[in-house]
């Protein structure tokens, strides 16, 4: 078997010779435990043990590093349920969790009228998708530059006659949140649009010639034709916004560090971990938001389905 | 009616050029920023224009009192090794379970569903002791064993791509004797380009742009990357806008190279990272 290879081949070489042979049967064995090893070693040692770690944790009083954990119970969940500025962080999610419906109306608008025939496609595309790939840190002090007094936006408005109207567009409480949450927009937004514009680009095109025989409009094109095709992207989209927005970290934690009412509740576990040291009770938050997280999923598959998923 | 239909393309046109605006207003102004010398700052807003378009001062000091070189030079190293890992472990689960099966098949797949719902930033707490015992923390093998190993989406994408690949090209090459190592390094790793060029791309973005990692296990300055070299700009340079600028312009430059060079393969890369 082993020297039709080599004819066949022609190569002379025999690479790994013993491995080759071996029968198909045992190949297959050792490849399969070869090819699986190592991918499960990663996967249990970086995602599964941290999260048996994590809720093991979460039933201590521990500072991460010392030799003396206390068994508190569920007291680090009594903390993070009754005191309030523990679980009021959860609020600005809603400013997130809001913007992401723009975002994803934003994104549904424009991928809808790329898909057709326009002047200059590619160059919009291009700039309404640029945004996704830049680096977090390099948005998070692009806006900065763009809130701060006498900023981009603020000269913007001064330029427009609006400049009796400039705020402190991060040092407003009332305002902070609406800042970040459209820095997010403008991060993310190009991300939906370009999987909806893949999408709307997948139907067929004799699809719109029937419907313009039809006599269909360009609204009813939209939605007999655009919005089914999509409606599962746009589900599955929906429910991604949900988790995503209360797991917000780096925008906020780059640009405002948590301040003036813009902490969010991972903002708030990494500090309790690693600036206060109470890793029991960081341990517990995060245990906290990944049910939240499960429960959303659960949700949806109800929902929507398995396929969603 | 004709009269109607071209209000509406106005209107079209309008709305996407004022996308446009949005889109582009923030990085032209941290252009313009970047080239403007400190008096000009002082005399000029935000939306002047440079005087001169030539002026790369702040540029020259961002990048070498940044020390950018280094914070390049090891997401370089981060960057290729994690990549080239994640691609082999991605390309060798995707083939066992696609074209054995075996007892665990389910269970490892779902294994890896499952962890794709654990939010990695908040693991953070646990999985910063396991680094540390590991002796990881402070080294570059940290930000690579994390960025090669968490990864669904990869083996998703191979799985979806080793699927359309007929086993009749495998049970032929088995014919001739080939064996399963063979089959997978001469016939299904080549065929995978497509597949190995999308997750190229999604992951090159994802590790360039990836801040808390290298800020959480990497505080070491010489470990520092792009992202954590930016970010310490911050500090020292607090009000100094035109420095920051200019190093959010270097931060900024390889991924508007990189778009440019391979625009149509990053469309491709994120829309079937995300669909499938």
């Amino acid at each position: 078997m082993d020297s039709t290879v080599n004819k066949r081949h022609g190569d002379g070489r025999k690479p790994l010779l013993s491995f080759a042979n071996l029968s198909y049967k045992a190949q297959r064995r050792l490849i399969i435990v070869a090819f699986s090893l190592i991918p499960l070693a990663f996967l249990v040692t970086f995602s599964y043990l941290p999260l048996y770690r994590m809720i093991y944790y979460s039933f201590f009083s521990w500072n991460g590093f010392s030799r003396n954990m206390q068994f508190i119970g569920l007291d680090n969940y009594i903390t993070i349920f009754t005191r309030p500025d523990y679980f009021s962080v959860f609020a600005v999610s809603l400013y997130y969790f809001v913007a992401t419906f723009a975002q994803m109306g934003l994104a549904l608008y424009f991928a809808t009228i790329l898909s057709f025939k326009v002047r200059g496609k590619n160059f919009f595309k291009g700039v309404l998708f640029f945004p996704f790939l830049l680096n977090g840190v390099a948005i998070g002090f692009i806006f900065m530059y763009f809130f701060r007094p006498d900023g981009t936006l603020d000269a913007l408005m001064n330029v427009l006659g609006l400049g009796g109207l400039t705020q402190l567009w991060l040092g407003n409480p009332d305002l902070i949140n609406i800042s970040l949450a459209a820095t997010s927009v403008w991060r993310y937004m190009g991300f939906n649009f370009i999987i909806f514009l893949g999408t709307i680009s997948s139907i067929p095109g004799d699809i719109y010639e029937a419907a313009d025989i039809d006599g269909a409009n360009r609204w009813h094109q939209f939605r007999y034709i655009i919005m089914p095709s999509i409606r599962r992207i746009i589900e599955l989209n929906v429910i991604l916004s949900i988790s995503g927005a209360i797991s917000v970290f780096e925008i906020p934690y780059i640009m405002t560090g948590g301040a003036n009412g813009s902490r969010t509740f991972v903002i708030q576990t990494v500090e309790t971990a690693f600036k206060f040291g109470k890793f029991g009770l960081a341990s517990a938050m995060a245990v906290v938001l990944l049910l939240i997280v499960i429960i959303v999923t659960l949700i949806q598959n109800k929902l929507f389905g398995e396929k969603g998923a | 009616m004709r009269m109607h239909y071209s209000s509406v393309s106005m209107l079209k046109y309008l709305t996407l050029l004022l996308g446009a605006f949005v889109a582009l207003l923030p990085l032209v102004v941290v252009l313009f920023t970047s080239l403007k010398s400190r008096a000009e700052m002082a005399r000029s807003t935000a939306l002047t224009p440079p005087e001169d378009w030539l002026n790369f001062d702040n540029y020259k000091k961002a990048f070498v009192d940044g020390n950018m070189l280094v914070g390049f030079m090891n997401t370089v190293i981060i960057l290729a090794i994690s990549i080239v890992g994640a691609i082999l472990i991605g390309t060798m689960v995707a083939y066992i379970l696609n074209r054995f099966s075996f007892f665990g098949n389910k269970v490892i797949m779902g294994a890896f569903l499952l962890a794709t719902l654990i939010p990695a930033v908040t693991t953070q707490v646990a999985t910063f002791q396991i680094i540390n015992e590991l002796g990881l923390f402070n080294t570059r093998a940290s930000a690579i064993v994390l960025f090669m190993g968490t990864d669904i989406i990869s083996v998703y994408i191979f799985i979806q791509f080793i699927s359309q690949i007929s086993q009749q090209l495998d049970e032929s090459a088995m014919l001739d004797g080939a064996s399963y190592l063979k089959i997978f390094t001469r016939i299904i790793l080549p065929l995978l380009k497509p597949a190995i060029a999308t997750v190229f791309i999604v992951k090159g973005v994802n590790v360039y742009n990836d801040f808390y990692i290298p800020f959480l296990y990497m505080p070491k300055t010489e470990l520092q990357v792009v992202s954590t070299a930016l970010f310490k700009f911050k500090g020292p340079y607090g009000t100094q806008w035109e420095i920051i600028s200019a190093g959010i312009m270097i931060a900024i430059l390889p991924t508007l190279i990189v778009f440019l060079a391979l625009q149509k393969y990053i469309y491709n890369g994120f829309t079937q990272g995300a669909v499938k």
